[in-house]
């Protein structure tokens, strides 16, 4: 049995450094070696994809929305606003 | 996008009706708006509103314990904006200004208040010792022939798991688990993933370095998506 080229990385490495790749910060050589440890191994693969699921999922959260009564009482403020141009 | 104005000299074959412009879509412009503002034009303010009170209220949220105090804050920031705009010389983005005003009042009212959640420092509680993304007992031992690799691997969530991350149970979880963060994580998670924005917009309203805002949203995101794991593996067991 051969070994897999893991890219020189353990997957305890690899879960600290899927931020840094999903940015795109990490350096050319080291994005390399990521990209070679996620060809050969799948867990890391399902892990990443996972943090993709999670990113995506906040992205979802619903919006917290401006309310009437504060609406009103902001348009009073604006429309008593002294204009001031120079 | 469309204007509901038309350009001078150019005549319409047609007499239509005029266009129904909903209340408040002045344009995506942000210098258009600034400048609408700033000749006091009521729908420039509240397309503001509409666009960025939701933001602004979530990341009150994250200074102030209750909800009043947040919307206290959120009033104020506008009031500033109002006081301000006049100076407002468009050398950041106004989204930058805006939040920056939030910030500076949210601080302000936390400290009098008495509530200030622990603040002192964002780049400090980057900077302090953490948690690993994935506990150590996940992983092989030294001594294992693949030391550092999966002991207790990941599980797929499934081929298309939307509907099951997009139930109301799971956002639900996912809320709770922001929640649960440090400050400093539920202010960068909140900015970048819920609200979408760029990490230089919020280093430059957090006044936080790349790295220390980098850091902060990995031990973030790694902490949801762990709560998340959790809750599948439960669900199958």
């Amino acid at each position: 049995m051969t070994t897999p080229d893991l890219g020189g990385l353990t997957c305890k490495e690899v879960v600290e450094l899927v931020t840094d790749y999903l940015e795109g910060v990490l350096p050319v050589d080291m994005h390399r070696r990521f990209d070679q440890h996620l060809s050969v191994c799948d867990p890391c693969v399902i892990y990443l994809d996972q943090m993709r699921q999670t990113i995506a999922t906040i992205g979802k959260l619903p919006e917290e929305s401006i309310s009437q009564p504060v609406m009103d009482t902001l348009l009073q403020h604006f429309r008593g606003w002294p204009r001031e141009r120079t | 996008m469309l204007s509901p104005r038309t350009p001078p000299g150019v005549t319409t074959e047609l007499e239509l009706p005029p266009l129904a412009v909903p209340m408040a879509t002045l344009g995506d412009n942000e210098a258009e708006l600034v400048a609408a503002l700033k000749r006091r034009d009521e729908m420039a303010f509240v397309t503001l509103l509409q666009r960025y009170q939701g933001q602004l209220l979530r990341l009150a949220l994250v200074y102030c314990r209750t909800t009043e105090l947040a919307e206290e804050v959120v009033q104020d920031t506008w009031l500033g904006v109002i006081q301000g705009i006049d100076r407002f010389e468009g050398r950041s983005s106004f989204k930058t200004w805006l939040f920056q005003i939030l910030v500076n009042r949210a601080r302000t009212r936390a400290v009098r208040e008495g509530r200030m959640l622990s603040f002192s420092s964002l780049a400090e509680e980057a900077e302090t010792q953490s948690e690993p993304a994935v506990p150590a007992d996940r992983f092989r031992a030294l001594d294992d022939l693949w030391p550092n690799n999966w002991a207790v691997p990941p599980h797929s969530w499934g081929e298309s798991p939307e509907a099951l991350l997009l139930g109301a149970e799971t956002m639900e979880l996912v809320q709770r688990a922001i929640a649960q963060l440090p400050p400093a994580q539920v202010q960068v998670i909140t900015l970048r993933d819920v609200e979408g924005w760029s990490s230089e917009e919020v280093c430059n309203v957090l006044e936080i370095s790349e790295t220390n805002q980098r850091v902060l949203l990995h031990r973030a995101r790694s902490r949801v998506r762990a709560a998340l794991e959790a809750h599948f593996e439960e669900r199958n067991r």
